[in-house]
């Protein structure tokens, strides 16, 4: 598939000084998004109040509808009639989008959530972050599925990974999941935005088909079909029932082996080119602290801090954390003795016990959890860094 | 006879010297036998509902076609246009998206009582109030056939469901007046012994700009009739042709169904009210002026 550049008109081309949620919905603009809905909620408003603001002058527009179930089948209703859209919530929010997370993973609707995530559970604290939606994105919605999500940890990539979720969700045909928090959300940084012929756009794969030929769920060899849009004469049928390649409801066993181990495999099978990770002096580390999203930035100081104390930390922090970078944590813990594995997260353990499934028996992995609220202190990550130096030490001994 | 007998007995060739049944090519033949029971009214709908579309003469590559969850939320699978079978309760902001997004579609959402206003009733009436232009199809049999025939917001009080096993005693909605109320500009309400009406009404809809809504009243032999012992699908017919009073332009308020009560049926609601689309362009041209570049559809049709 040939990938093309963003539509100038929406490209805000410049260095600016702008919040997480700001950034984010300059990203969707960049990347072509030109319809959003979506049901007010803190701390993610501000990017469709944004979005409001910008995108009629653009050529689109902002649906305020009546609550979350609707925004989130809103933008996948406007994904088939040819935009391209995505929705923006936090916490409840996200808890009531979970049926239209499985539907577009069902219908294979091209579309982008974006979550940033405060406290919780329930109504929690709504203007304080927490990372504590992790499993619930990966996991949320019943049934077996898989999506992609990716976690900025600054302005800057809440820009970037908002563009580079739309692409994902056309690529795959897969909704894609923001996973910020309400400190990236509200963070103000510098945040440049290339010129438009700067950044790639992944065209929606429009079938190029004649009407009778086309199967709307026959899959290509990357296990994901072609897309027709309503009102062009395909006469397709979508259905979140278990489907034929026709989309015809097929339900019984063969079918559904067939169509949900598609949608798992589509996303498993590129797992490893999906994984983005940024490393930080890990060539000579013997504790590897893994962070994502706002604790990566805190984890790194406790990094500096350890080498300051002569303990030889670095840190691994996955931009893509749904699929999990398994590859890459596998190679790491087969490579060398490590004294061990601290994984740090405003949450009481949930991407800890994907790193923990993944290496052990080679590597200790302790959890620097939190229950959110604020983010870690440096000083309580270098805590556990220095635990588990001191565990492996003395076990040496 | 029975079927197979008759099938057996008719000559060769048969099916050849029988006129094309009109609206054949707007079903998925392949997808048939339909699901619904012997004696359902849905089918009856169906047809209608493509007598009318043919009628109206509109362009069936731009007509979409949205249900939610339940018997009548599987129109959507045998109807052959670009079809969308959603999630329970959310063919309308499906359908809402869909048409803002593309408003040279013809978006109509088919779906059951149950699904549009148990379920879905906050999306049905703020679609109302905002005026999206999406014709709504709501088949009311007075019960949840797919799950089993349990209580509906249009049940009548004292009729049995089979979870108020000893007689309903909740007031349902009077769906005209809800549908009015929320701001519809086109109200209806048929039987399904009223076929010529209904397709009549459904054309008007079809042409009509904004929110339409009709409700069709229709029989459910296996799980409303049977377990309130008041007979099959024809002997409902029989009390639809009966019990049916037409009035056009009768107030909503007075139109409620009570339990084989009289079903008052006609154009209750058509009146000229700007749309969602109509107000946002208005009011984004007059704030923004020359700035404003108007809804997502240009960018849809460029691709």
């Amino acid at each position: 598939m040939k990938r093309t550049h963003a539509d100038p008109s929406g490209v805000l081309t410049g260095k600016h000084f702008l919040d997480g949620d700001q950034a984010c919905c300059e990203g969707a603009l960049a990347a072509g998004c030109r319809f959003a809905a979506g049901y007010p909620i803190t701390p993610s408003t501000e990017i469709v109040e944004r979005f409001a603001q910008r995108v009629p002058q653009i050529g689109g527009m902002f649906l305020q509808m009546e609550d979350e179930l609707a925004a989130s089948i809103a933008i996948q209703g406007a994904v088939w009639a040819g935009a391209k859209s995505f929705t923006v919530t936090s916490g409840p929010g996200f808890s009531l989008m979970m049926e239209h997370i499985g539907y577009a993973a069902m219908t294979e609707t091209p579309c982008v959530f974006v979550n940033v995530q405060r406290g919780g559970p329930s109504t929690g604290l709504p203007t304080l972050p927490a990372q504590a939606d992790m499993m619930q994105a990966r996991w949320g919605s019943h049934g077996d599925y898989e999506i992609i999500a990716l976690c900025p940890n600054s302005p800057q990539e809440c820009f970037d990974l908002t563009v580079h979720a739309f692409n994902l969700s056309e690529q795959f045909r897969v909704p894609v999941l923001v996973m910020m928090d309400e400190c990236v959300g509200h963070m103000t940084e510098k945040v440049v935005i290339p010129p438009a012929e700067q950044i790639e756009v992944y065209p929606r794969r429009y079938t190029t088909l004649p009407p009778a030929e086309y199967q709307a769920f026959k899959a290509e060899a990357d296990l994901v079909p072609q897309f027709a849009r309503a009102g062009e004469g395909y006469h397709f049928h979508v259905t979140g029932l278990t489907h034929d390649e026709h989309g015809y409801p097929a339900m019984n066993v063969e079918p559904q082996r067939r169509l949900v181990t598609r949608l798992m495999d589509k996303i498993r099978c590129s797992a490893d080119a999906l994984a983005r990770n940024e490393e930080y002096r890990l060539e000579d580390a013997d504790v590897v602290v893994i962070a994502y999203g706002i604790t990566a930035r805190v984890a790194m100081r406790a990094v500096q801090m350890a080498r300051e104390q002569g303990v030889r930390a670095g840190l691994l922090r996955p931009l893509v954390v749904w699929p999990f970078p398994q590859k890459r944590l596998r190679e790491l813990a087969a490579g060398k003795n490590f004294a061990g594995f601290v994984v740090a997260e405003l949450n009481c353990g949930q991407v800890f016990y994907e790193v923990e499934r993944l290496v052990a028996g080679h590597v200790p992995v302790l959890l620097e959890g939190h229950t959110g609220g604020t983010v870690h202190k440096p000083e309580q990550i270098l805590d556990t860094i220095l635990r588990c130096a001191n565990v492996a030490a003395e076990v040496s001994r | 006879m029975t079927e197979e007998q008759m099938i057996a007995a008719a000559p060769e060739g048969c099916g050849e010297c029988l006129p094309p049944n009109p609206v054949e090519g707007f079903l998925r033949s392949e997808r048939m036998p339909h699901i619904w029971c012997p004696g359902c009214g849905i089918g009856t709908t169906v047809n209608c509902f493509a007598r009318a579309l043919l009628q109206a003469k509109l362009d069936l590559n731009k007509v979409a076609v949205v249900s939610g969850i339940g018997c009548t939320g599987r129109v959507a699978g045998y109807v052959n246009l670009d079809s969308f079978h959603t999630t329970h309760g959310r063919a309308i902001p499906f359908a809402t998206g869909m048409k803002l997004a593309n408003p040279e579609l013809t978006v109509v959402v088919y779906s059951g009582d149950g699904d549009l206003i148990s379920i879905g009733g906050n999306h049905f009436i703020h679609a109302a109030r905002r005026n999206v232009d999406v014709k709504i199809i709501c088949i009311n049999n007075f019960t949840y056939g797919m799950t089993g025939g349990q209580l509906a917001p249009t049940t009548p009080v004292t009729a049995i469901s089979s979870t108020t096993p000893y007689g309903c005693y909740e007031q349902p909605f009077n769906l005209p007046n809800l549908a009015e109320s929320a701001g519809a500009v086109y109200v209806a309400r048929w039987t399904t012994y009223h076929v010529r009406q209904l397709t009549h009404s459904i054309g008007e809809a079809l042409r009509k700009k904004g929110f339409s809504f009709i409700e069709i009243v229709s029989q459910c032999p296996t799980l409303y009739e049977r377990r309130n012992k008041i007979g099959d699908g024809l002997d409902m017919m029989e009390y639809f042709k009966e019990s049916s009073v037409v009035k056009h332009g009768a107030p909503t308020r007075e139109v409620g169904i009570g339990f084989q009560g009289p079903i008052v049926v006609g154009k209750f609601v058509d009146i000229e009210r700007p749309t969602f689309l109509d107000l946002m362009d208005k009011q984004m041209t007059r704030t923004l002026d020359a700035h404003y570049t108007g809804s997502v559809v240009e960018q849809n049709v460029r691709g």
